[in-house]
């Protein structure tokens, strides 16, 4: 069943991609999508049914050189069930969406087929996270981590006709070129440490890693946190953390399905899906689950600050992803790897909601995306206006204080907060604070987007509100399979991910006996001694690896976060109906203040406006300096150098020994003779002197 | 003179006897109108002797005391020759005809030549070498002389006679200079002469004389200006077989005299070689690039290609016997190939020969511009066509020598002479509207040598069909 899942988006890529001239457009846009049904389905029958013990599929051998002898093996436990169905029905309701979104494009001249192309890039997509969710070892892993940048890259770069998508395009690749090195390196040093790139043998060697020391780059590191560094910046790229961000505002060049797919629910979480995968290495990496922490946090706010200003329907959303990315960075980092995961399953139902539903309303307005040009919106499409004023509900984290009723965002963020909060060490209060202001700012932009876009007076071209319309169906179902998932998923599973540590274990599939840890901290609560000879005993007891996440005796968390003071789990909430009364504020009851405010602080405004210069600096730091070398290395280095060496050698030299050995060539015997002769008198001189006669 | 020494010559005083049966036969016949038939008699006869020696196991012999060997070596070259020169024959059949150069005299020649080629890869004396050389020698004037009534093919026959016989004299004055100093004309007594390494200056020039004679057939730099000239004059069948079998002859001769004669003092002949070697690809490839004329050309190739194959032997190795085994047989075999298709070039129904006349061939012709292409590349060297392999051979082989400055010069040499192979590429699949050739079915026999030989470039890289094991255990016939 796993190898259908796996392997029937692949199926229908080539049939869409390469059959469609045979079996005609529509019927290869059905088979893709049917097939990703089929995959959907099988996936919510292996989540449901899955009992959280892990298991292999083996399936050939991928790879034997040397030591390295891997297979390639479908790896099934919870992280991986849960991962199934978040890609496989995202992208299942995506590739329905597309039928309307992309049935008519401006794009491409009359006539051309693009959309079966769509279609199988979609699926080859879908292909390459399932083999990345399932894979066994690391290779096998990276070999899906770079299938789907290849796709995203296709993706993005779709409407190949503008230079914009095709610069963004390009710019994501090679965005993620930097983080892959990282992984890539990541992966050499656990080759190097492990001998073994499978998961298994290198969580079982985890423990022995936080003991090792490995020189790298002319100095001295804990292998441990050194690896479990370099992978995170790999998980940097893909999910486009602080610094290696860049690339996905940019990425909204692409057709709003495949953010909706990619860039929002499936690819950029494939860092937090990393980070939880090697939860073993990761809890003996301290300090680099501190550096998760920071950077996590610190992106959070980062994107959050820039969403406030962007005009761009879809950037806005764009950097919303990125922030709520950062959220699951920090609850990883801290150690609960089980939140990240709700988070990023929660995300994916709200965000690819109102991803779709600002391609519903991008659709009906004709291509318009700036926000500024909208207004009015709900009475022209009002299922669109449901939908997104769920996914906002969701994102912006509204239920009912203190309980776990609530939409999917409201259970998840602040499982969060609060895990941030129980976290240890200066980095977590660090998360905490910046995570509810950062909390403030998505409930302002979320409703920014939803005042400007719904509320309001019409405030773009005429003709084209007039001729707004609400979305065909085949766009609207998706909308509203994903509406139920952004308001029950949370409620669905919060015990399960986030509930008492024995329903979190049995989930897992964390043997029973680790809930030792939970009496090893009854016992410190109640003074008993012996907590150091508790852990200890459990590390010999439970291996690493043995659930589908591990979280080390010593991490009590997710347990202290249980016991969060009440101001703390109230926080976000207020953190909300803060951000809410202000975007009210702004832009129901004074519509002018907006323009007001950034007038006054014009350089703050703009500060933000232009995502912190982060482009400019990399343009000026790392863009240029590439640009001048490469230029100086081609006009110079091969165009002088070697082009010039090889051009005197091609086009004089040997021209001119050629002539020579044509006028040589005369025709003449008596020539020929003395050339002999000639020969041989060289020969007998030549061997008299070189020491021929000893 | 026992009968087994006479046992041991029966190839050859078989194939000897069926010549001369053969020239009475045609003399009191039909005359050119049994030609064909006598044609297709001889390659018949020289594949079955081919057969005949390839099958013949076992270790080396002597006859004569010593003036005859037969050893795994001598079988390798025999045989290589003798299919080369059955194989020319065949496919040359339809274009004398078409010609009127079919004379009777033509296949009982290359016979009486092919005999001489044995005759001297298996001496084992100065004498019987210069008598299998003679003998090839002069059945080539003849052939290469055969259009009688064209200026140019009688040219080309008096000018390879006269330098030939000024090749031999070098040869003979070196032979009698050997001869001189050592006291004996067997090569077992030429190498006791040079005892412990060392050898008397007479005898070093002796060998400069006799190697200088060689490299003449070999058309070695500098003893090569008569190439190109006999390869454009000569019938392009006669073409084709002096770029085959002969080269493949001498090439053994060569390695015969200096391992068995000279055996012991490689260092002194090594340098001779690897300068020939050098001279011969470096001028190979450079003065071809000038060329226009593809039998011209091929003359130039031909010449690069052996220095390729002195270069194995410079190695002074046994590998390098082997290295250079290898790579003639690939090189005979690739020119069989080609000359079946420089055969078959007709614009109007005579014979061209100009390179431009190739233009956009494979549209005309896509199989044939094809086969071609895989031929030309592999002449070229490039990988994974055989010739690649047969330059590999010989470049590993003078690099475990210690010759690796000669390998960097042969590589470079080849990358000079990969131009004007691919330029005959690129004029065939991309060049401009011109005048191309006629679009005439191949003859039978020169299509089926064409793709047989372009096959067996890209069949050969899975296991050069076992030729190397039998170039290992003819080197180490040679060398020991």
């Amino acid at each position: 069943m796993e190898t259908i899942i796996l392997f029937a988006p692949l199926l229908g890529a080539v049939i869409c991609g390469f059959g469609w001239r045979v079996i005609g457009e529509a019927a290869a846009q059905w088979t893709a999508t049917g097939l990703l049904f089929l995959a959907m389905i099988l996936s919510w029958v292996v989540f449901l049914g899955h009992d959280g013990v892990s298991e292999q599929v083996r399936l050939f051998r991928f790879i034997e050189s040397g030591t390295l002898a891997t297979d390639w093996a479908i790896r099934l436990d919870r992280l991986t069930a849960i991962m199934l169905i978040v890609v496989t029905t995202v992208s299942a309701f995506v590739h329905l969406y597309s039928f309307g979104y992309m049935a008519h494009d401006e794009n491409f001249r009359e006539g051309e087929s693009y959309r079966p192309r769509f279609f199988a890039y979609l699926s080859f997509f879908t292909f390459a996270m399932l083999a990345l969710v399932t894979s066994d070892n690391l290779v096998q892993m990276f070999f899906g981590w770079e299938g789907v940048g290849v796709a995203s890259y296709l993706l993005i770069g779709f409407y190949f006709r503008k230079p914009s998508a095709n610069a963004a395009a390009m710019k994501a690749f090679i965005v993620n070129r930097v983080g892959d090195f990282g992984f890539a390196l990541g992966i050499f040093a656990i080759f190097f440490l492990v001998d073994s790139i499978d998961f298994d043998v290198i969580f079982t060697a985890a423990p022995e890693l936080a003991e090792t020391r490995l020189t790298f780059l002319w100095s001295d590191w804990n292998a441990a946190n050194l690896v479990a560094f370099l992978l995170f910046i790999g998980a940097m790229g893909k999910s486009a953390q602080l610094f290696l961000h860049t690339w996905l505002p940019d990425a909204m060049e692409g057709p709003t399905p495949v953010s909706a797919l990619i860039h929002a629910a499936t690819m950029v979480t494939a860092g937090v899906f990393l980070v939880c995968r090697m939860s073993p290495l990761y809890e003996f990496a301290p300090d680099a689950k501190t550096i998760v922490v920071i950077i996590g946090a610190s992106t959070a706010f980062f994107a959050a600050t820039v969403g406030l200003v962007q005009n761009d329907i879809k950037r806005v959303i764009a950097y919303s992803t990125c922030s709520q990315l950062g959220y699951m960075f920090v609850a990883a980092g801290v150690g609960v790897y089980s939140v990240a995961m709700f988070h990023l399953l929660t995300h994916a139902f709200f965000k690819a909601l109102l991803f779709l539903g600002a391609g519903s309303v991008i659709h009906g307005m004709h291509h318009e995306q700036d926000m500024r040009r909208y207004g009015g919106l709900r009475h022209k499409m009002p299922l669109t206006f449901w939908a997104m004023l769920i996914g906002t509900l969701a994102i912006t984290g509204v239920g009912i204080p203190l309980t776990t009723i609530g939409f999917a965002g409201f259970l998840s963020k602040d499982a969060i907060i609060e895990s941030a909060w129980a976290g240890e060490g200066a980095a977590a209060d660090y998360a905490f604070w910046l995570l509810v202001i950062a909390a403030v700012f998505t409930s302002f932009y979320s409703w920014r987007l939803m005042f400007l876009t719904f509320w309001g007076e019409p405030r773009g071209d005429r003709h084209t509100h007039e001729h707004a319309h609400e979305s065909p169906p085949i766009m609207l179902i998706p909308l509203g399979v994903l509406s139920l998932g952004a308001i029950f998923s949370g409620m669905v599973w919060y015990g399960s991910f986030f509930g008492k540590h024995e329903e979190v274990n049995a989930f897992f599939g964390i043997p029973a006996h680790a809930e030792a840890p939970a009496h090893a901290e009854a016992k410190t609560e109640t003074g008993a001694h012996g907590l150091a000879g508790e852990g200890k005993a459990e590390v010999i007891g439970w291996h690493p690896g043995q659930g589908a996440i591990y979280m080390h005796p010593d991490n009590h968390v997710l347990d202290e976060a249980h016991h969060a003071p009440k101001w703390v789990k109230l926080s976000p909430f207020v953190a909300m109906l803060l951000g809410l009364f202000t975007a009210w504020m702004f832009y129901i009851r004074r519509p002018e203040w907006p323009a007001r405010l950034a007038e006054i602080h014009r350089p703050l405004y703009l500060f933000l406006l232009n995502k912190w210069y982060f482009d400019e600096i990399y343009d000026f730091v790392f863009v240029r300096p590439a640009l001048w070398l490469g230029d100086v290395l081609w006009r110079r280095g091969d165009g002088g150098v070697i082009d010039g060496t090889i051009n005197t050698v091609a086009m004089r030299l040997v021209p001119f020994f050629t002539g020579l050995a044509a006028r040589a060539q005369s025709g003449y015997v008596f020539h020929y003779a003395l050339a002999m002769v000639i020969g041989i008198t060289a020969l007998v001189t030549w061997l008299m002197i070189a020491g021929g006669t000893h | 003179m026992t009968l087994a020494d006479f046992s041991t010559l029966l190839p050859e005083i078989l194939l000897s006897v069926f010549a001369m049966a053969a020239l009475i036969f045609g003399v009191f016949t039909g005359k050119d109108r049994s030609a064909p038939l006598i044609l297709w008699v001889s390659a018949g006869m020289l594949v079955l002797v081919a057969m005949w020696i390839l099958s013949a196991g076992g270790g080396g012999r002597t006859a004569f005391a010593g003036m005859f060997i037969d050893d795994a070596f001598a079988r390798f070259a025999k045989g290589v020759t003798l299919l080369a020169a059955a194989a020319v024959l065949l496919m040359s059949e339809a274009y004398m005809e078409r010609r009127g150069l079919l004379r009777f005299e033509y296949p009982i020649l290359v016979v009486l030549a092919a005999v001489g080629m044995m005759v001297m890869v298996s001496a084992g004396d100065l004498i019987a070498l210069y008598m299998g050389l003679e003998l090839q020698s002069l059945a080539l004037y003849v052939v290469a002389a055969l259009r009688r009534n064209s200026v140019k093919s009688t040219e080309a026959g008096l000018k390879y006679f006269v330098l030939g016989a000024l090749s031999s004299g070098l040869l003979l004055y070196g032979a009698s200079l050997a001869y001189g100093f050592a006291g004996t004309t067997r090569f077992a007594g030429l190498i006791a002469a040079a005892e412990g390494g060392e050898i008397s200056l007479g005898l070093l020039i002796g060998l400069v004389f006799i190697l200088a004679g060689l490299a003449f057939k070999v058309s070695a730099v500098p003893f090569h200006m008569w190439t190109p000239d006999v390869y454009e004059g000569a019938p392009t069948a006669v073409t084709a077989f002096f770029a085959t079998a002969p080269k493949m002859a001498a090439m053994g001769l060569i390695a015969r005299v200096l391992f068995d004669a000279f055996g012991s003092v490689p260092g002194d002949w090594g340098q001779i070689l690897a300068l020939l070697s050098l001279l011969s690809m470096f001028l190979g490839a450079i003065a071809a690039i000038g060329q226009r004329d593809i039998k011209r050309l091929m003359a130039y190739s031909s010449i690069a290609h052996m220095g390729y194959g002195l270069m194995g032997l410079a190695a002074g190795t046994a590998l390098g016997v082997q290295a250079m085994l290898v790579y003639m047989a690939i090189y005979v075999t690739m020119n069989v190939g080609t000359f079946a298709f420089i055969l078959s070039m007709e614009r109007d129904g005579k014979p061209v020969t100009d390179i431009a006349s190739l233009n956009l061939y494979a549209r005309a012709e896509p199989g044939r511009a094809l086969a071609m292409l895989v031929l030309l590349f592999s002449l070229a060297g490039v990988p994974p066509m055989l010739g690649f392999f047969g330059k590999f051979y010989v470049l590993q082989a003078a690099v475990d020598a210690g010759l690796a400055w000669l390998a960097i010069a042969g590589v470079i040499a080849s990358v000079i002479g990969a131009f004007y192979y691919l330029r005959i590429v690129y004029y065939m699949y991309f060049g401009e509207e011109g005048p191309g050739l006629d679009r005439t079915a191949m003859p039978a026999m020169a299509w089926a040598m064409l793709m047989i030989s372009a096959a067996a470039m890209l069949l050969g890289t899975i296991n050069l069909f076992g030729v190397d094991g039998l170039a290992a255990e003819a080197a180490a016939a040679l060398v020991n």
